[in-house]
């Protein structure tokens, strides 16, 4: 009995000892005027990336890209006069490791905001606990449309062009190019691939005549691939990601099947296929159609590839430069545009309000960016792309659209080029 | 209730007094551990509110594991499938019932435990037929199985994706700014100490006995009158429901369910837990949930704190967490064989502080 009571002892006094700990607590965290993640000298923002398991390939390579591009800007002085402190947590695209490494960023390290954060399962998880949380969710790294719903996600913004967008430009273009062919899609098992079955179906006007997916988890994409060999497929559209694209263009050579492969662009960057794929890399692309909206990394002449590539250079330890690392600094740039527009008073609403009242031009995309009060979307459109000799390069006009019926038309306004100091000005 | 207590060593307590003493005993225990964590959940700041309510998530898992494996003999491999089967559940009664009040949550984690007991009944039958490494091979079955149900019944269960979990936030009556991470431990420590009493009682019960006495000989067992394969089922049984209830818990707490948060590994970490815990007691359990939470989020801060290459420590994420892990359990099963939870033997004072029967 004396322990009992001895315990209930030491437990009453950690009572009291809690309550008046709360009460603490509760004033800090109610206090307005301190934004968390924001002193005067930085802003710390946070963002969960697969740098390992089966999303990694290539992936890992966007994070590393991005705080390279802030490292350059604090090199030159900061936003504001403020350093971006990027802090990246590997969630191996496993939607339940996400969870528990968000809450970490949000509640323990109290990051500004979410930056990024990449993947259409892993980041559909979070929405709701950024929300509950009051996190600026920016320019998620996936085109699902679930980004896109200011009214349910005030908070959250998408970065990529939405996967019914891409789908349809990539549809039309099929249909036009290879009228009365017989078209087939691989997406994989989740809104990626469903958004973007909905929108290559817009664009075709018809229904795909076999449609396959995949999961992550099971690397085998045998059955789907002699299933579109059987029905006779002769185009065939991937909704897949760059591993999963490898394994598709792999496994259809090693059964002697030669569609007419078409890839959506988060599937499609020539340098980490040419990874996987080792040796017969050249020959299983070759003719490959994509999209993307980013300038190209084997485009030297481009005034953007040339800054990036400095940057890769000076604070990236000269990493391969690949289309990923253009994403990851573009990614970065916009965000830097933003707390830019953002002003030095920053907080997390005020961000919210900057992105929804910039068009955000003078950034590196091909295409518009079309951030409202109603659109949270990414960019609104796309140029495609044709593999030849390992090498991916634009053809073609640029074209918008919108995710329901409007139509695919050309963007004709011209990519706006670089500042001198590769930094976006204060606005 | 203290009279008792006091009394009872005096006179030879009969079998039915003996009961109700460790009832008693158990109740004042559990009790206590409400109290405990209730101070905890005010003291913490949010993300350990939220890690201390993980923990007693596996709390539930890792006591019914260790009851089974530790006191019943019967290896399972399969216990992350069985807290799949919870979560998932859960996921759907939930979205089903959602928006009309706090009680469907209950009904939704009822729902888990009950369809997680039919399922492990199913386990158990076939379990009780096999011995050592074919029923490890059976579990271990059941535990790779879920993804592939998960993507083959997609429409149901939405493949890698998975299903969010609309869970209501903390009851109005709490106050408007009561924190959501002091709900979350609330309801899981709920649920961990509801199912410590279930098994303590349960262990010291003529059930209990009989779980014992099949793993140290079964056949000596046998001609003494139990049945074994029933003593081995019901085993089965009892596990599996605590696995639904932790399963469903941790849908709760991050309010989504898919595959990935249920991998093999998390079958394997879970049976090393309640092993460098102690195995068979249910303290072993306490300390295998604790290290279930608490040594990834270590070796996180551990890689960070660490001035490495970004190569190097990209290898390091991920891997480094089963390496301390197995690092722990090998030093664990040299120092001390019968896990963290034999270690008070050897700090007496500590025992004092710990009061358990069992000396």
């Amino acid at each position: 009995m004396r322990h009992i009571a001895k315990l209930a002892v030491v437990a009453l006094l950690l009572t009291t000892a809690a309550c008046t700990s709360d009460d603490g607590g509760g004033s800090s965290g109610g206090g307005s005027g301190n934004t968390p993640g924001v002193t005067d000298t930085e802003i710390l923002i946070g963002t969960h990336m697969p740098l390992t398991g089966p999303a990694a390939a290539g992936y890992s390579k966007i994070a590393p890209a991005s705080k390279a591009y802030f490292d350059y800007v604090n090199a030159n002085g900061g936003v504001h006069g403020r350093k971006i402190n990027y802090k990246v947590m590997d969630d191996t695209y496993n939607p339940a490791t996400t969870q528990q490494v968000v809450r970490e960023l949000v509640l323990q390290d109290k990051v500004f905001a979410i930056f990024n954060g990449l993947g259409t399962p892993t980041h559909t998880g979070v929405l709701d606990f950024l929300k509950t949380n009051r996190v600026p969710d920016l320019f998620v790294s996936s085109g699902s449309r679930s980004w896109d719903q200011p009214q349910k996600y005030p908070g959250t913004f998408g970065f990529n062009p939405d996967y019914t967008v891409e789908g349809k430009i990539l549809g039309t273009y099929v249909k036009t190019t290879w009228a009365g062919k017989k078209t087939c899609f691989l997406g994989q098992d989740d809104d990626f691939g469903r958004d973007s079955l909905i929108g290559f179906e817009k664009g075709l006007g018809a229904p795909v005549a076999a449609k396959q997916t995949y999961v992550t988890s099971n690397p085998n994409v045998g059955p789907q691939i002699g299933a579109f060999k059987a029905a006779g497929c002769e185009v065939v559209m991937l909704g897949t990601i760059p591993g999963f694209t490898a394994l598709s263009l792999g496994t259809a050579a090693k059964i002697g099947y030669k569609p007419q492969f078409v890839v959506s662009n988060v599937g499609a960057d020539p340098t980490t296929l040419t990874r996987t794929l080792g040796a017969a890399a050249p020959a299983l692309l070759e003719g490959v159609v994509a999209d993307n909206y980013l300038p190209l990394n084997t485009d030297d002449g481009n005034p953007w590839i040339q800054l990036f590539k400095k940057v890769n250079a000076e604070h990236n330890g000269n990493a391969e430069f690949d289309n990923l690392i253009v994403y990851g600094m573009s990614g970065a740039y916009l965000l830097v545009q933003a707390l830019q527009a953002a002003g030095k008073d920053l907080t997390r609403e005020g961000i919210i309000e900057a992105v929804q009242k910039n068009g955000f031009t003078g950034g590196p995309g091909l295409a518009p960016l079309r951030y409202s009060k109603d659109d949270h979307s990414g960019y609104g459109g796309m140029r495609l792309t044709k593999i030849t000799g390992g090498k991916a390069a634009y053809f073609g006009p640029t074209y918008e659209t919108d995710e329901k019926d409007g139509p695919v038309q050309e963007y004709a306004q011209q990519p706006a080029t670089p500042p001198a100091n590769g930094i976006p000005a204060a606005s | 209730m203290t009279d008792l207590r006091e009394r009872a060593p005096a006179k030879v307590p009969t079998e039915k007094g003996k009961n109700a003493l460790s009832l008693y005993r158990h109740l004042a225990l559990m009790l206590l551990g409400a109290v405990v964590i209730l101070a905890l959940s005010y003291a913490l700041p949010p993300f350990r509110n939220y890690q201390l309510a993980t923990v007693g998530a596996y709390l539930c898992v890792t006591a019914g594991l260790t009851v089974l494996t530790g006191l019943n003999g019967q290896l399972s491999l399969g216990h992350g499938a069985l807290m799949a089967v919870g979560a998932y559940t859960l996921a759907m009664t939930q979205n089903k019932l959602a928006g009309q009040g706090q009680w469907t949550l209950l009904v939704a984690v009822l729902a888990a435990i009950v369809v997680t007991t039919a399922v492990g009944a199913v386990v158990g039958l076939a379990a009780a037929r096999l011995r050592g490494p074919y029923l490890a091979g059976l579990t271990l079955a059941v535990a790779v199985v879920v993804p592939a149900i998960a993507s083959t019944f997609d429409t149901t269960f939405n493949s890698d994706q998975g299903l969010s979990v609309s869970v209501d936030p903390p009851p109005l009556a709490l106050g408007y700014d009561f924190p959501y991470e002091r709900w979350q431990a609330w309801l899981a420590w709920a649920g961990a100490l509801v199912t410590l009493l279930f098994l303590a009682n349960l262990v010291r019960s003529r059930f209990g006995r009989n779980l014992t006495a099949v793993r140290d000989d079964e056949a000596a067992a046998r001609l003494a009158g139990i049945n074994v394969a029933r003593t081995q089922v019901m085993a089965f049984v009892v596990s599996a429901a605590c696995a639904g209830l932790g399963g469903a818990l941790i849908a709760v707490l991050s309010q989504s369910v898919s595959p990935g948060a249920f991998p093999l590994t998390l079958s394997l970490f879970l049976l090393m837990a309640i092993v460098i815990g102690g195995l068979g007691s249910l303290a072993g359990a306490l300390w295998g949930a604790v290290l279930l939470v608490v040594l990834p989020a270590t070796t996180h801060s551990l890689t960070d704190s660490f001035d490495v290459s970004a190569a190097v420590a990209q290898r390091l994420e991920g891997n480094l967490p089963l390496a301390i892990f197995g690092v722990v359990l090998i030093v664990v099963m040299l120092a001390f064989p019968g896990g963290i939870a034999s270690l008070k033997k050897f700090l007496p004072n500590a025992k004092k502080l710990l009061p358990k029967r069992k000396a």
